[in-house]
């Protein structure tokens, strides 16, 4: 995890880093003058940055909370698997085309017991970031997810999914190979295994590329995430014709959380540190860790064929409508 | 919501191969359609002659020819698009048919405001057609075997995917395997509807989760995309038949092609994400022109028969 002053604020976060300023200018000035104690000043400024972290978080606008989804800081996939678990063993490709690192995947051992992790990655620096493309997943990625899954499913391994995408990648290789059927594929095939799925969104869940590997027992959202059918700048786009109401978006599409919890579109929120998951990793993927052992334990108590029936029953709740006569 | 606002991932906007004819094409097009909602809804009040012009090869026949013609241009094959209302007639015998699931009526639940409110849209369009929804569910014979199929109408919010086509597509699936009868959906979307979010982004799953059912009821599920079929759709049940179909030269994808030509850079080829090209591609199993799509279809189904 990125320290002060390697650490990335948003525009919202800036007083914060303001703090953490002032923090500096003590521990300078106290280097000059070593016979004054600067420690209680010092003690002061880091409870007035745990305050504001607080403060700032308690008061995000939709739009904030999308932008925390994207803090550059923020643990992704592997950062998780990383902190959860042991003996991570990443397995490649789709046995088709090729490997996509967009979508990561393997089996890692979490206190003891193995599990299937699956999850997009998006990459920590620009270099990484092209690497990874953002996150956004080709056919191929959404590909080597199923086999990974079937395989789990052979094993008898439950599934853990980490959702974090701004979307499948729109391209015209993502065409050829039919980015459409693969995504379709994974939401049906994934309605139909065995073990207990559990499906967490970490960062973004946009659209079908989060779908394509949302399917599950339970879904659970992070506290700063954020789950829904377009992202805000292109919903901004399409509907109001300009790309200057992504704000307006965010609250119309009611894509956070909280919302996300209210409407039973997901089975709950997980908690993050305050400010937000990338101020402790440690924090962050142990209340994740603890999530997930809880529902596996409850999952296991259900023989297969009837999760199946109520994962496809919960899902198939899901709408609102009314009805006339005819 | 008009053509020209369903551009994105998950709506999209023809893009006419031609550039230098594509916004007259455009026009024609948007003039070409409304007359065809009319002669199926309004019929009796619309004056016969009526003269359609191709907007591919600017043949030009009467509305009457046209229809005859299964709205299939008689020179060159072109595929005007069409309403549920159309599909029915051309697919069930004697073109008759039972309606299902009519009075599943969408519900601006989210109180959803972009430009004007989602419950503003949907009376728009209640008081100029006389659809109620982007999906229609009719029950009929089709050759003599009892088929259910679900058709898309593009004039209800581009054919978008919501809460109440999810609801149908579901119930359509419960009828199917009471009666044990075959599925068959007719796509014709831009994707899913955004008004209605993440429950829009759901009906993706609902609709998948409903087909595993009907796999396991081992009835058969046959997909006709048509154009235009994007997004939502083709990411879900579109992509999913026991056998998938298209009509000729209708454009499919996951994204829309100005979202790609944006993200790539590039200019995309000619023919890219026409039906041929996801033919050639193995994402459909044949294309069937609309004459020959109900004998074929029927040929299909017997072979499905145990
Ligand atoms: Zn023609």
């Amino acid at each position: 995890m990125p320290q002060y002053p390697n650490r990335q604020f948003l525009d919202f976060e800036k007083p914060i880093k303001e703090l953490y300023e002032q923090i500096d200018q003590a521990k300078k000035l106290a280097e000059k003058n070593p016979k004054i104690d600067y420690n209680s000043n010092i003690e002061q400024l880091e409870a007035l940055i745990l305050a504001k972290r607080k403060e700032i978080t308690d008061n995000l606008t939709p739009w904030q909370r999308v932008q925390l989804s994207r803090h550059p800081d923020r643990p992704y996939t592997l950062k998780y698997i990383d902190k959860m678990t042991t003996d991570f063993v990443e397995l490649y490709g789709d046995r088709n085309v090729k490997d996509d690192k967009a979508m990561v995947g393997g089996f890692a051992s979490l206190d003891g017991e193995t599990i299937m992790f699956i999850g997009q990655q998006k990459g920590t620096n620009t270099k990484q970031r092209q690497l990874r493309n953002f996150g956004m997943a080709n056919p191929e990625g959404y590909r080597k997810a199923l086999r990974l899954m079937r395989l789990a499913e052979k094993f008898n391994k439950p599934i853990v999914t980490l959702i974090d995408t701004p979307g499948a990648f729109p391209g015209m290789e993502a065409e050829e190979r039919g980015q459409s059927e693969a995504i379709a594929r994974n939401i049906y095939e994934m309605f139909r295994l065995k073990v207990p799925v559990i499906c967490i969104i970490i960062g973004e869940g946009a659209s079908g590329g989060a779908l394509g590997i949302g399917v599950g027992d339970r879904v659970f959202m992070l506290e700063n995430s954020w789950y829904t059918v377009i992202s805000p700048e292109n919903c901004s786009s399409i509907l109001w014709r300009s790309w200057d109401y992504k704000e307006t978006a965010a609250e119309q599409l009611k894509l956070t959380s909280d919302y996300m919890s209210e409407f039973g579109l997901v089975d709950g929120v997980i908690s993050e540190p305050v400010g937000g998951a990338h101020w402790d990793y440690d924090l962050a993927a142990a209340t994740l860790k603890d999530t997930i052992k809880k529902s596996l334990a409850e999952l296991k108590k259900v023989s297969a064929e009837k999760r199946i029936s109520q994962r496809i029953a919960k899902f198939e709740k899901m709408g609102n409508f009314e009805e006339v006569k005819a | 919501m008009s053509e020209e606002e369903l551009k994105s991932e998950n709506s999209y906007i023809p893009e006419d191969d031609k550039k230098s004819e594509g916004e007259s094409k455009q026009r024609w097009f948007q003039r070409l359609r409304k007359n065809i909602q009319t002669t199926t809804s309004e019929k009796k009040e619309v004056p016969e002659g009526l003269w359609s012009k191709c907007p591919e090869c600017n043949y030009i026949c009467t509305s009457s020819e046209l229809e005859e013609n299964l709205f299939v241009c008689p020179k060159c094959g072109y595929h005007h698009r069409i309403g549920s209302e159309d599909y029915f007639k051309i697919l069930f015998d004697n073109k008759e048919f039972k309606e299902h699931f009519a009075g599943i009526k969408s519900v601006d639940f989210l109180g959803f405001t972009d430009l004007k409110s989602y419950q503003k849209r949907l009376d728009d369009i209640y008081s100029k057609t006389d659809l109620k929804d982007s999906m229609r569910v009719a029950s009929g014979q089709l050759n003599g075997a009892p088929i259910i199929i679900a058709c898309m109408d593009f004039a209800f919010i581009g054919g978008s995917l919501g809460s109440v086509m999810g609801e149908k597509f579901s119930r359509a699936v419960d009828y199917a395997i009471n009666q044990k009868i075959p599925f068959m959906v007719i796509s014709k979307s831009g994707g899913a509807r955004m008004m209605e979010s993440a429950f829009s982004l759901m009906q993706m799953a609902k609709t998948s989760a409903k087909l595993s059912q009907l796999s396991d009821a081992q009835l058969p599920y046959v997909s006709l995309l048509t154009d235009p079929t994007f997004g939502g759709v083709s990411a879900s049940f579109a992509m999913l038949g026991d056998i998938n179909i298209a009509e000729p030269g209708a454009l499919i994808g996951f994204a829309g092609p100005r979202i790609i030509k944006e993200t790539i850079r590039k200019d995309l080829p000619k023919g890219f994400q026409r039906s041929e090209f996801l033919l050639d591609h193995g994402f459909l199993d044949f294309i069937a022109d609309r004459i020959s799509l109900k004998d074929k279809l029927s040929i299909m189904l017997r072979h499905f028969k145990v």
